[in-house]
């Protein structure tokens, strides 16, 4: 098992450097420059050089890339001295950790910006990532034993209404039903700010101003998730007992609730685990879309600017990270699932 | 031979006409009551979308900025107190007006096109590159599956959404500064033509036949040693022949399904993408527009985002009771 997950990680290495050649090359091709506009102002060609030189942007690619990868000495070494490490000594290269410097955001580090932004998107998708599995599950269980009754009805036409409506609708509703007609909740923004505990928890988390600017961005998120695994969880549970090993539980004269509780949930869960990779990147999408109609100062937000102000190494760590993400979100997903599945072997 | 003496009632079975799983499936949706309706939203949306600029009362681009933000008078009771006061009541528009004074009904049902379009387009393409990938994965086997696998489970990995956005800054910044000539020229200049949709299409397509492939491979896999498959290469047909007449006929289904249920999906990417500023090209109108356009005036006119939202929400609601009955017709095992 240990093995398993070490060689797992090593092959995020390859992954990681294909998203970061492609989104580098990509991003360069792009037509424009970061540097193109002060303002509304188009800025002198001269000026537009002298800022590119100051962040290598006039090197070619090639070392830029191993510019970002290994940092600037390595940069002049290997080119023997032609292309030089600045006297502050530059970038240090993403394998050290080091993000680069933000182009938009002068004299703020990549790394910066997503130390203050990153944990404000993971409270938010923790939140709704705990609402979707917390109705979800429930949901489809008592869908699943009350099957045809109206109870399964009803929780199947919610659900399905649930999986139709995307949070882009559901959270301006929620907006003008809760914040304007009523009035009982704030509009916009995030209830918590840096510094946080472990760098990724709020410390006001016992406080009603930072539940009441969380409650409608999570579950704006979090109701999609919740009736696509409610959705789930019904059909598996249904196919589940219908299995013999159940009939044979019940024959032993064993409870209904143990029946339930311990033969049948554990294995109706595992195609609900398969989905929660997909899932957790649909809470990265819900996050780029519900951190703009909430104004909440996320890492999503810096996603979607990034490209457009040409921010090159500000686009590049939020890639990054988001795919890094992923790749952790699908290699606990293989694990769960070998937990729940013991024929399952990794080794 | 036992062959030539068929009883009269033997002849009746073998000239009655087979059953097929398609025809099966068939008269199990046609039971779903949920799922006919909601086939006949679909029906009801591609003739809107066809028909968009017969209904239309007003175009869809011409402003009125005496009119703008216009709310008719049997909808006052959506607009929040403090702006009562200020709101233009004008019945001339049947659902309002936006922020420009354009006609709300008139775009979102223009609005239908984009949307539809996607759906069509983006499940059209990635069925059948999908489709392809996977049944020729799946049949070869060996080593081309390995490799062709490997390549899948790699692009897997990749945030779409990411390359998707990437993709669409490429494309909006290419068609600023336009092109010299040849193919991209002709791309952009047809691009321009469809409102930014063509590129779109291209974003949306690329990135979206993953999942088909793994689906139809594995489909392939389960089918490709079945007697059926067996018998035909026994008689001499031909691997195109078997896998055209034999194998994607029958993993067509699932992958039917799998496609409806996957169209919501491309309709909320297109939504999202315009919502953001990379989808279509304004003034064309799509819900994701509308929708972003609307957030702005949301604390005072909830109109403006209120019917885009809604006509988004029948839209993929439609969908999706569809294939949940599409599923339960063609798997039967699901619904019980």
């Amino acid at each position: 098992m240990g093995r398993y997950i070490i060689r797992r990680v090593f092959g995020f290495i390859p992954v990681l450097f294909a998203v970061a050649l492609f989104t580098f090359i990509l991003v360069r091709v792009i037509p424009g420059g970061p540097f193109d506009y002060a303002g509304e102002k188009a800025l002198p060609p001269q000026v537009v050089a002298n800022i590119e030189a100051k962040y290598h942007l006039d090197w070619p690619v090639t070392w830029q890339f191993v510019s970002y990868l290994f940092g600037d000495d390595v940069v002049e070494f290997l080119s023997a001295g032609k292309y030089q490490q600045p006297a502050d000594g530059g970038s240090k290269g993403l394998i050290r950790g080091d993000f680069g410097p933000s182009l938009r955001y002068r004299g703020q580090s990549v790394t910066d910006i997503i130390k203050g932004t990153f944990p404000i998107s993971f409270q938010l998708g923790l939140l709704a990532m705990i609402i979707g599995l917390s109705i979800g599950v429930p949901a489809g269980i008592i869908a699943a034993l009350k099957q045809n009754s109206w109870l399964d009805y009803t929780a199947t036409f919610i659900a399905v209404l649930g999986v139709s409506v995307p949070s882009m609708v559901l959270g301006p509703v929620l907006i003008w039903l809760f914040a304007v007609k009523l009035g009982w909740l704030p509009v916009a923004t995030w209830g918590a700010k840096p510094p946080f505990i472990l760098g990724l928890f709020p410390r006001d988390i016992l406080s009603w101003k930072f539940w009441s600017h969380a409650i409608m961005p999570a579950i704006a998120m979090g109701t999609g998730m919740s009736a696509s695994i409610a959705r789930l969880t019904r059909a598996s549970l249904l196919q589940v007992i219908r299995e013999d090993y159940i009939r044979t539980a019940r024959a032993k004269g064993l409870s209904e609730r143990t029946v339930i509780a311990i033969h049948a949930l554990k294995n109706s869960m595992i195609p609900v685990v398969t989905i929660m990779g997909p899932l957790f990147a649909a809470v990265v999408t819900g996050s780029l879309i519900i951190e703009q109609i909430f104004g909440i100062n996320g890492m999503g937000r810096h996603f979607v600017q990034s490209v457009g102000n040409r921010d090159y190494p500000l686009l590049m760590g939020v890639t990054l990270v988001y795919t890094f993400l992923l790749l952790i979100a699908n290699l606990m997903v293989d694990l769960t699932y070998a937990w729940l599945d013991p024929r399952i072997r990794y080794d | 031979m036992a062959v030539a003496n068929l009883s009269a009632e033997d002849e009746e079975i073998l000239s009655r006409r087979q059953r097929s799983l398609w025809r099966d499936s068939l008269a199990r949706l046609m039971r779903n009551r949920l799922a006919l309706i909601s086939g006949a939203v679909v029906v009801l949306l591609v003739f809107v979308a066809i028909f968009a600029d017969k209904m239309a009362p007003y175009d869809y681009a011409t402003q009125d900025l005496d009119a703008n933000n216009a709310v008719p008078s049997y909808l006052m009771w959506l607009m929040p107190k403090h702006a009562e006061r200020y709101a233009k009541i004008d019945n001339s528009f049947l659902l309002g007006a936006d922020y420009l004074g354009r006609d709300l009904l008139s775009r979102t049902l223009y609005g239908t096109r984009v949307s539809l379009s996607i759906a069509v387009v983006a499940s059209l393409v990635s069925l059948t590159v999908g489709t392809i990938y996977g049944t020729i994965s799946g049949y070869v086997g060996g080593k081309v599956d390995n490799l062709m696998m490997r390549l899948v489970d790699f692009l897997y990995g990749f945030p779409f959404l990411i390359v998707v956005i990437l993709l669409q800054t490429y494309f909006k910044a290419l068609a600023r500064v336009g092109a010299e000539g040849g193919f991209a020229k002709v791309l952009l200049d047809w691009n321009a033509k469809m409102g930014g949709m063509l590129l779109l299409f291209i974003a949306i397509g690329l990135v979206n036949w993953i999942g088909m492939a793994r689906l139809a491979r594995g489909q392939v896999l389960s089918y490709k040693e079945k007697e059926f498959v067996e018998a035909a290469r026994a008689v001499g047909a031909s691997h195109t022949r078997i896998i055209f007449r034999h194998l994607i006929p029958n993993v067509m289904g699932p992958l039917i399904v799998a496609e409806t249920l996957a169209i919501p999906g491309y309709i909320f990417t297109e939504a999202f993408l315009s919502f953001s500023g990379l989808g279509v090209d304004p003034p064309t109108p799509s819900w994701g527009i509308m929708i972003s356009e609307g957030v702005q005036n949301l604390r005072t006119y909830p109109l403006q985002i209120l019917v885009p939202a809604a006509a988004l929400s029948i839209t993929t609601l439609a969908f999706n009771f569809l294939g949940d009955g599409l599923r339960d017709a063609f798997d039967p095992r699901m619904a019980e």
